[in-house]
Parts: structure tokens; C-alpha cells; sequence
């Protein structure tokens, strides 16, 4: 049975025409597949039919050891959005709910080889010298998250020093524990600088210049 | 893990009609919620040029899961909602803005202009303010220091963290309920308190909420402080008869009391009540003339999605008449 519905295939297909490049969709599982690793490959597999400009990899968590390690890939199910190159954009956990937008218009914005940001919010980004690892941790029911996540990918698409992270706690609960999140969206940059709450983009990026401030 | 299927909500964030900064527009309409979005389908029909400006789309509709009483569906579950409206609204091929909050609203030799945070203006004829409401806070110790670390305000994205956990609900009417729901299906345990006597939800949500076995009712309490260091550890709250002050020991807040509306963007332009309320009349005109108001934002006593969009629909009404008699058009 397919995973999305026909509405939501028929809206894709029409987003999906204006897109301009390839996409590679990375996407991470294991042999005996946890429900979420076998409805994120399958949806990604889905979507894969509904553009030729997109192809999915899907590789093996335990046997494509070094595919994993390139990716650095630590936990299933996980995606990766790539173009011409490795943007660092990943999306752990199944991207349903509001995610499945974030997912979306990420390959929109791979796709075009550019992220969608004003001149003033890529040039604070230029004075990232160093790297930055983002991670969002999200609910699929949390309606303001998907716009975290989506500045996190834009982020990490505008500077090659940032990785950006989408993490659906509620398959990682071990994640709630080791990094206290007690609402949602909650933004972790580099480890030990937290933001809850939904930050504006100025906000947001002001936070990671903090965070690597010397 | 209840899985919510899969949402596409592009709408939001991407559109093909930009605003133009140079236009002058007939009608600048600013919110995205349902008064918003009906004044848009309204004031479109009379085919005037009109700019969209919005943060998102839904407003509090976003915040719910399920809409029961809504015209003509029984129950929707509310992000297609959402999905139906916006799509009614993109229908027109509008110039929408989506992302910015409006920061101010001038005006000058009887024109309009929106100044939103990202520094972009927008000029118009006329202003239909519709901007909606916030959640509102207790005000209470604890609570500012706590947010996001167990003091909540959004029952829809947090109640999952709670699966089986404590937590206390603050208020007593349809939002303190709906979080209540929300918090159930994760099995938590849950303390619902009121300030005031009894309840103010719909009799429909009471009676959905009492057959669920791990809810405590505890009205006429008020909250006094929230307690914890890193993260909440219990509420402080002192019954309104006895006087007498307990603390309960739990692992979440959510405070469900109320909204504030968002008018400060124009609180030197037009005349506020004193909960902050832009002032409107029946036909949702405020002291300004050209600048009209709708929903949760004005003195309008019913903040419900269906008052919303007849306000909207009001004030676009009013609006085009206003450009008409003041041959503005």
C-alpha cells in the first residue's frame, strides 16, 4: 500500500516540476528494518517516482560501513539531502508530520543549488570560520518546528562549516534525556548551546556566531 | 508513536506572487489566521489590489488538532483545515508575503505603511489588522525562568514528551481541555486546575475528558509559583477558599489561560482597550478611518475560528465601501 496519499503524490509532482537539478536522497535503514526505517524508506522510495530529477540510495546502517561513516551517520532511520555535492543536511527519524514539508522543500532548495535566504542573513553567515553542527529536535504534530529545521538546512546549505540536523525525538528518547528537551522546537548548536523555542532567522544565526565566538 | 501522516504545508513558507514595495496597494491585509484569510477571499472578489502579509498561515488553528465546530464539518482535522482556507486564498494568485512579523504601522497624508522586522515596507489605501492573539501567562515566579523546560504553552507540540508522565494544566476552558486531550493520548497523569468556580469549556470537551481515569479537577486554585531549578519540578498553588498553599510534585505546566492579542505593532496608531484590544465597531472600523480590524486581535468577545472569518469577511466588506465612498478607488 503506498505510504502517501494520492493528493499529496499529485501536489508533489506539481512542486516537483520547477525543480532544476539533480537530487540524491541518501537514505540509511538496516537489514531487519525498524518500523520507521522501513516508512522512511518507503516514502523516500515514493518520492523518488515522482520527479526524475530525483534518485534514492538506500544503504545498509551495519554492512556499507564506509558509505556510513562518509556520511557520519549515527543513528537509523536517517536521510541526507545531497546536490552537487554533501550539503549536510540530515533528517533523523522519519520526516512525517510537519517534517514531511521540511523534507520537501529542502530537494526544492537542493534542487536549485541555493537556499532561499536574504543577503543579510547569508553575509552574518559568512563569518562562520569554523564547524558547526545544528541539531533541531522535533515532534511530527509540532507545527513550528518544520521552520527550524528549515533555516537549520538553509544554514547548512549557505556555509560549508555548518551540518544541520533534524531530530525526531520520539524514536531517539534516549536524545530527550541527553540533551533535556522539555519542549518543542529545541535547538542544540554544537553540543552545549541550547535554544528553545522558535528563533527568528537573525535570532538563529546570531545564536551560532555565540556559539563559536572565541 | 502516533504518527500524524504526512503534512505538506508549503504554502507557508513559499509563494510565487512576491509583494512589490513600490506598489501601492488598495488593501494591505496583515495576520494569516482565519479573519485574515476571509477578509483576502472577500476583499479579492471585489477584484482590488490587495497585499497579503503574513508570519504563517493557520494562526492558532495551528495549534490544534481536531476543529468540531466549524460550518459544514462535523470534525476536520485542523491542519486541513488550514489547507482548505489557504488554498482558497491561493486561488486568487494574491501577492502573499510569508515569514515577517509586522513591526509597526504609520500613517501619512492618509496612506499606510507596514514596516515588518525583515526592514521591507509596504504602502496601502487601507489596513485590515488582523494579526490574532498569543498565548497569555500567569505571571508567576518560576514560570519565565522555566519556560521550555517544562512550562508550556502549546499542547500540540510538547504533549508527546509527557507519555506517561505528571503534568498540571492551568485553566478551565476549551484550550485547558484540548490540552488535556492531547495530554491523554500519551497517557499522562493530569492535574487540571482552574482559578475560577467550575468550568468554562464546552460541555462537549468536559464530558470527552471525564471518562479519562488519570485526570484530578482541582477549580478555584490559583497558581502562586512554579518550582524546579534545570527543569519543573512541581507547582505551588493555594485554594482560593481556604487560603491554604500546597505543592504539587510534577514534570510539565501547561498553561492554557487565555491570549493576549497582538496589537503592539500599532498601539500608537489606534485606539486599544484595556486588555489591549484594537477597538472595532459592527463593522469592524476602528477610530482610524481606512484602517479596519478583525478576529482575536480586536474587543470582538468571541475568539472562535468561525467569528474570526465572519469578522474578516466584515471588514473587508467595510473596507471596499470605505475606498468606494472616499473615491479612493
Amino acid at each position: 500500500m503506498a505510504i502517501l496519499e494520492d493528493k499529496i503524490r499529485e501536489q508533489i509532482k506539481t512542486l516537483f516540476e520547477a525543480l532544476q537539478n539533480q537530487v540524491r536522497i541518501v537514505n540509511f535503514t538496516q537489514e531487519f528494518e525498524c518500523a520507521f526505517c522501513r516508512m522512511t524508506r518507503e516514502m523516500l522510495e515514493e518520492l523518488g517516482h515522482l520527479s526524475e530529477k530525483i534518485t534514492v540510495e538506500v544503504y545498509d546502517f551495519v554492512r556499507d560501513a564506509e558509505t556510513v561513516k562518509r556520511y557520519a551517520v549515527d543513528k537509523i532511520p536517517a536521510t541526507a539531502l545531497v546536490g552537487e555535492k554533501d550539503y549536510g543536511i540530515r533528517f533523523y527519524g522519519v520526516p512525517a508530520g510537519y517534517e514531511f514539508t521540511s523534507l520537501i522543500e529542502g530537494i526544492i532548495d537542493v534542487s536549485r543549488r541555493k537556499p532561499n535566504l536574504s543577503q543579510d542573513i547569508l553575509t552574518e553567515l559568512g563569518k562562520v570560520d569554523r564547524p558547526v553542527h545544528i541539531q533541531v529536535f522535533v515532534s511530527p504534530t509540532c507545527p513550528y518546528c518544520m521552520f527550524a529545521v528549515r533555516n537549520a538546512h538553509r544554514f547548512a546549505m549557505a556555509s560549508s562549516f555548518i551540518t544541520a540536523d533534524m531530530v525526531e525525538v520520539t524514536e531517539f528518547p534516549h536524545l530527550v534525556v541527553k540533551y533535556n528537551v522539555q519542549s518543542f522546537p529545541k535547538i542544540v548548536i554544537n553540543e552545549n548551546h541550547a535554544l528553545p523555542g522558535l528563533p527568528t532567522d537573525t535570532e538563529f544565526v546570531r545564536a551560532i556566531l555565540n556559539a563559536i565566538a572565541r | 508513536m502516533h504518527v500524524p501522516g504526512f503534512i505538506l504545508d508549503t504554502v507557508s513558507s513559499e509563494h510565487s506572487y512576491p509583494l512589490d514595495q513600490n506598489v501601492l496597494y488598495d488593501i494591505l491585509i496583515l495576520g494569516g489566521g482565519p479573519a485574515a484569510m476571509s477578509a483576502a477571499i472577500y476583499a479579492a472578489r471585489k477584484m482590488l489590489n490587495i497585499a497579503f502579509v503574513t508570519v504563517d498561515f493557520g494562526g492558532q488553528i495551528r495549534e490544534t488538532s481536531e476543529v468540531e465546530n466549524y460550518l459544514g464539518f462535523q470534525s476536520i482535522n485542523a491542519h486541513d483545515l488550514i489547507e482548505r482556507f489557504q488554498q482558497h486564498v491561493k486561488s486568487f494568485r494574491l501577492p502573499i508575503g510569508v515569514g515577517a512579523r509586522v513591526e509597526a504601522v504609520f500613517r501619512n497624508d492618509g496612506l499606510f505603511t507596514a514596516v515588518m522586522e525583515d526592514g521591507l515596507r509596504y504602502t496601502a489605501k487601507t489596513v485590515i489588522y488582523a494579526t490574532g492573539a498569543r498565548h497569555r501567562q500567569l505571571a508567576v515566579p518560576g514560570e519565565k525562568e522555566l519556560i521550555g523546560r517544562g512550562v508550556t504553552y502549546c499542547s500540540i507540540c510538547d504533549a508527546p514528551l509527557y507519555k506517561d508522565r505528571k503534568v498540571m494544566v492551568v485553566g478551565g476552558g476549551n484550550s485547558a481541555f484540548t490540552a488535556a486531550l492531547d495530554l491523554s493520548r500519551g497517557n499522562a497523569t493530569i492535574i487540571l486546575v482552574n482559578n475560577a468556580r467550575g468550568w468554562q469549556a464546552d460541555a462537549i470537551l468536559q464530558r470527552q475528558i471525564r471518562d479519562y481515569k488519570k485526570i484530578e479537577f482541582l477549580d478555584l486554585h490559583e497558581v502562586v509559583r512554579i518550582e524546579g531549578g534545570d527543569r519543573v519540578e512541581g507547582v505551588t498553588v493555594r485554594g482560593r477558599v481556604t487560603g491554604e498553599e500546597k505543592t504539587v510534585a510534577v514534570d510539565g505546566v501547561f498553561i492554557e489561560i487565555g491570549l493576549l492579542p497582538n496589537s503592539d505593532p500599532v498601539k500608537n496608531l489606534v485606539e486599544l482597550n484595556e486588555r489591549g484590544e484594537v477597538v472595532v465597531d459592527c463593522l469592524c472600523r476602528t477610530n482610524i478611518p481606512g484602517f479596519f480590524a478583525a478576529g482575536d486581535v480586536t474587543t470582538i468577545p468571541h475568539k472562535q475560528i468561525i467569528v474570526a472569518a465572519g469578522e474578516g469577511a466584515k471588514a473587508a466588506l467595510s473596507a471596499h465601501d470605505y475606498l468606494v465612498q472616499t473615491s479612493r478607488l
